[in-house]
């Protein structure tokens, strides 16, 4: 139990870790990385400890699930590859750090760095122990995220700003790729669990869906580790801090693609199709890359090309479609990785010692820091594939591969044994540039800075992976060999292929291949020395800039929305209602005009000509509301009023007490509001009404008046339809049978709202409590229209007749209702569980209650004697119903379950008292306090002269 | 017959609603909403169908039959529609004050047509 939660806790440690290194002061370099240092070796040191496991080739599984009618779990899965890779990830990450703490200026603001590097190693953690593919994406989208922010560190930098956004753009296009083919894998397997997926590889080949979602898979693999088209933007994400580099862009980030392409290869390869795809993505990137690299000035640009380079090399492997190769793939994930860390962290050294990268402003450096330069010289040569280095080992497997590789097409198969030679050339070239320019040749001039030797514990890491290069290559069947076969063994089970890892294996065309490589790129590389100095870009090439053609592309882009936008959008609001409506009506017209619409022929009740009369006059009122709105706002206001008294009625009517009772009580605070606010609207503006504009307005107003009748009437036909069809059977039958016994409660609409659908209800007065707030605070800055600042006429009469007592009788009235009201609040809802009320209706009585208080007195004369704080009912409302539905918890029930309590009280006899009903009376204070917020603010607003900030 | 009338005042609501909706001075839009929340939630009721003399008020004690009661659920859907549309309304009238205050036009588009 205890072991299947550590890789949950492998992964929570860096990503608690990235929390954490928030907290610090911005200058605390040896603190952050002392905790980050620490998060990445615990997680490396749990991941060790799980060697027995994986010897075994045991998988480990954690699993969470979560929302599994979508077949959606929160699953790790630690299998020998993700084992292998979590070693990496962590492992290399530990290294980063301790270098980073010395690369790191005293002046950068370090917490972010930390946290950012930990959020991370903790996404590619996430990517790497996925059990669940859409997890998988998910984790792979959050490390495209954190490599922007990360390469984007320096952002006072233009070139790294706009570096971070390359990378950003063009690996989570591929990321929305990723997704995409999951889900189709998804459609074919009919699950996302990985361990489903991977025994289904003959299903997803055999599958017509099988060629979309292999592209767009390998789209993904493709765009995160820079192949072949899409490599541009791992030279621009060098602008990134050097450990930066030496951690996404050599050892993690990048690596997710070929991850991917790995973790995917027993389901995915083997076809012509991924052959095409990826095997010639590879090959191109492989050259290309390599090509590129020697003709970089730029320590880091050089070193990005071979990485380019070196990944294409382990695409390329993986295309060939033999178990094999991809064998070497695996293998040259692990020397890549080691060779390239150390290779960054030297160019970031000699970066910080001497101020510049340029290769031409830098030679002999071998004096100044011996050290390091011996280290970077044996991992370069390990990049160049020197025997006796892990390099080698790795190339050499590649070289025996591309002999054996019998693909669709006969002449790329004898091609790819010459490529693969020339290609090697290239990586010699490139190494020996590094080499011998650097470190070799006269003392440097014009440096900024004396170059010297780093700090002991900076050069730590390059020495440690430099110390791996070497024994690898020269024992790797003792030192790496049970690791790799670990790895492999996870990816082919059973039927893993046979292969041997020696240093040695005899004289054969391989090792003729190594020579020639190694001889042709020295020989390449002093036959280009003199023109290495004074190139200016990459011969041979045509001169594409990927970045020109991506920002050309994302110009496009930018420029076709606007005009699309201009041409399509409008920021008026009557056009944007008028399509709405359109639409609207057009989507609802379309299955009737398909299917046809006639009225059902369930039994219809007879006419009621009381309701038929009630009805003439809702008409008359809504049409007049209508009519009037423009010019007679307070005729509108209660024509509006009359049609909700006869919505009203109709709930009486139709068997709905509690929907009458809410909608007449929402009918007296609307008037009360919209009366409220007639005093802030203009009156009417005098506007010349010409001929010319009332005839300009005709269509439009024609059009508008045809698509409200149009549209009246659709909803009409369409209600009426219903209404005469027999109603379909719904869980409304389980609400009624099972509300007295469940929910201990006889009103079963009152039993939805506070217990069956509580969820639903909370939802709703978080909202009525947000807007509550909102136009509380919308008031607090309120300023009216110039013209309806002065005081109206009416206060003006008023105030001049002098006479208080205008008021007196009705506010004498008002006053004693007060108690009777609130108790008849009280009374709604203490009954609401079983006959009509409930705490909405409660609330909007009381703040009826309220507001009669304010009309009496008037608000100064009322708040002097009565404080009502509506902010805080809202509070305690939300809190109530929020601890009523957490209390469940209490008792390992779902949130929100409710529980009845039955009681025998003296005098009252036996008493139901369901824990819903704490709710209901949250649902009260809440109703109390929104209701009330919105009245006295607006009300307030008379009483504007006092700017006082006033608490509510 | 009465299934009738009640889709007739639904069609008459929501037409003049959406009448209302469509004008240029913030004030016609509160009540255009008002007027078409009225037929909103009466089209919601209507689809639990009509019934007279069955609030859904089950007895107490044995399970209650569903054919004798109206149905509950979009009673309770429509009890907090109307609710909330009394907050919007409130919200959407405050709006309409403060964007006068700014713009010093009650025009929807916070400036007149030209």
């Amino acid at each position: 139990m205890v072991k299947e939660m550590l890789p949950l806790a492998m992964l929570a440690l860096p990503l608690a870790g990235s929390a954490a290194a928030l907290l610090f002061r911005v200058n605390a370099r040896n603190a952050e990385a002392f905790l980050a240092a620490a998060c990445a070796l615990v997680a490396c040191v749990i991941a060790a400890s799980f060697y027995p496991e994986m010897a075994r080739g045991a998988v480990v599984r954690t699993v969470f699930p979560w929302v599994s009618t979508l077949d959606l779990t929160f699953s790790l899965r630690l299998d020998g590859f993700a084992w292998m890779f979590s070693l990496l990830v962590t492992g290399i990450g530990f290294l980063v750090v301790v270098y980073a703490r010395y690369y790191m200026s005293p002046r950068d603001p370090v917490p972010r760095f930390f946290a950012f590097l930990l959020a991370f190693m903790a996404s590619m953690l996430g990517v790497v122990l996925s059990g669940n593919l859409i997890q998988l994406v998910f984790f792979w989208e959050l490390t495209s995220l954190f490599s922007f922010l990360l390469i984007g560190y320096w952002h006072h930098n233009p070139a790294a700003r706009d570096g971070a956004r390359m990378a950003l753009i063009v690996t989570s296009a591929g990321g929305l790729a990723l997704l995409a083919g999951v889900l189709l894998i998804g459609r074919i397997v009919g699950s996302y669990d990985l361990d489903v997926v991977l025994a289904s590889g003959d299903l997803i080949r055999s599958h017509e869906l099988y060629l979309p979602a292999m592209v767009l898979v390998v789209l993904g693999a493709l765009t995160k580790s820079a192949q072949f088209p899409f490599h541009f933007w791992l030279p621009h994400a060098m602008a990134a801090p050097t450990p930066v580099s030496a951690y996404l862009h050599s050892a993690a980030m990048v690596k997710l693609g070929v991850f991917l392409l790995v973790r995917l290869w027993p389901v995915l390869a083997g076809t012509d199709a991924w052959m095409w795809t990826v095997g010639l993505a590879g090959l191109c990137t492989f050259v290309l890359g390599a090509f590129a690299a020697i003709f970089q000035h730029d320590l880091k640009g050089l070193l990005a090309y071979s990485t380019i380079s070196h990944l294409g090399l382990i695409v390329v492997l993986l295309g060939l479609n033999s178990p094999l190769a991809a064998v070497a793939a695996i293998f040259h994930i692990m020397n890549h990785a080691t060779f390239k860390a150390s290779l960054f962290m030297a160019t970031g050294v000699i970066d910080h010692e001497t101020g510049t990268r340029d290769i031409r402003r830098l030679s002999g450096l071998l004096r100044f820091m011996p050290i390091t330069a011996t280290a970077a010289m044996v991992a370069a040569a390990a990049m160049a594939g020197v025997p006796l280095l892990n390099g080698f080992l790795s190339k050499e497997m590649f070289f025996a591969e591309a002999l054996e590789v019998s693909g669709p097409i006969p002449v790329l198969d004898r091609v790819l044994p010459f490529v693969a030679t020339a290609a090697g050339m290239f990586s010699v070239a490139y190494s020996l540039r590094f080499i011998h320019g650097v470190f070799f040749g006269p003392d440097p001039v014009g440096l900024p800075r004396v170059p010297h030797e780093p700090p002991r514990w900076m050069r730590f890491p390059i020495e440690l992976l430099v110390l791996a290069c070497v024994v690898v290559g020269i024992l790797p069947a003792v030192t790496i060999g049970p690791l790799l076969d670990i790895a492999v063994h996870a990816v082919f089970g059973a039927d893993k292929p046979a292969y041997r890892l020696a240093a040695w294996h005899g004289f054969n065309v391989p090792l003729l291949m190594s020579v020639l490589a190694l001889v042709g790129g020295a020989l390449l590389y002093w036959a280009l020395r003199g023109y290495l100095a004074v190139a200016e870009r990459t011969p041979l090439l045509p001169p594409i800039d990927g970045r020109r053609v991506f920002e050309g592309t994302l110009d496009a882009a930018r420029r076709g929305a606007r005009r699309l936008e201009s041409w399509l959008g409008t920021r008026r609001l009557q056009p944007q209602l008028r399509w709405l409506i359109v639409l609207t009506a057009a989507a609802a017209s379309w299955p009737v005009v398909r299917h046809g619409l006639v009225p059902g022929d369930a039994a219809s009740m007879p006419l009621d000509p009381i309701l038929a009369l009630l009805w003439l006059i809702g008409g008359v009122c809504a049409v007049g509301a209508a009519v009037q709105a423009k010019f007679h706002r307070l005729v509108a206001v209660l024509l509006t009023g009359g049609a909700g008294l006869m919505t009203c009625v109709t709930f009486v009517w139709f068997s709905a007490p509690d929907l009458a009772l809410t909608q007449l009580l929402v009918e007296i605070v609307t008037t009360v509001l919209l009366l409220l606010g007639l005093r802030w609207l203009p009156k009417r503006i005098a506007f010349a009404s010409t001929w010319t504009g009332a005839l300009a307005a005709l269509p439009r107003r024609a059009f508008d008046l045809a698509l409200a009748i149009t549209a009246g009437t659709g909803l009409a036909v369409l209600a009426y339809a219903a209404m005469t069809r027999p109603l379909p059977d719904s869980v409304s039958r389980f609400f009624v049978t099972r509300a007295y016994s469940e929910g201990g409660g006889t009103n079963v609409v009152n039993v939805i709202l506070v217990d069956f659908r509580g969820f639903d209800t909370l939802g709703e007065i978080t909202v009525l409590a947000v807007a509550g707030v909102a136009v509380y605070a919308l008031l607090r800055r309120f300023r009216p229209a110039a013209e309806s600042n002065a005081v109206p006429p009416q206060q003006r009469m008023q105030r001049k007749s002098d006479l208080p007592e205008d008021m007196a009788v009705p506010a004498f009235i008002m006053r004693l209702m007060f108690p009777v009201i609130a108790l008849l609040a009280m009374y709604l809802l203490v009954r609401g569980h079983n006959l009509p009320g409930g705490g909405f209706v409660a609330g909007l009585t009381l703040a009826v209650a309220f507001i009669l208080q304010y009309m009496a007195g008037g608000t100064r004369w009322l708040e002097a004697r009565m404080q009502i704080r509506p902010v805080r009912w809202i509070a305690i409302g939300l809190l109530l119903a929020g601890a009523t539905g957490a209390g469940a918890w209490l008792f390992a029930h779902p949130f929100l379950t409710s529980h009845v309590v039955h009681l025998a009280l003296p005098l009252l006899g036996e008493i139901h008292l369901p824990s819903a009903f704490l709710f209901d009376i949250g649902v009260f204070a809440l109703v109390v306090g929104a209701t009330g917020l919105v009245l006295i603010a607006l009300a307030h607003q008379s009483i504007r002269g006092d700017r006082r900030p006033r608490e509510l | 017959m009465n299934e009738a009338i009640l889709a007739l005042a639904i069609g008459v609501l929501a037409g003049s609603g959406i009448w209302l909706l469509l004008r240029p001075r913030t004030f016609q839009v509160v009540i255009g909403l008002s007027l078409l929340s009225y037929a909103v939630n009466l089209f919601i009721f209507a689809m639990g169908r009509l019934r007279m003399n069955a609030a859904p008020i089950v007895p107490a004690g044995a399970a209650a039959d569903p054919a004798a009661f109206a149905d509950p659920l979009p009673q309770a859907l429509v009890l907090t529609a109307i609710v909330i549309s009394f907050a919007m309304t409130a919200l959407l009238l405050v709006v309409l004050l403060a964007a006068r205050g700014l713009s010093g036009t009650d025009h929807v588009d916070g400036r007149e047509r030209k």
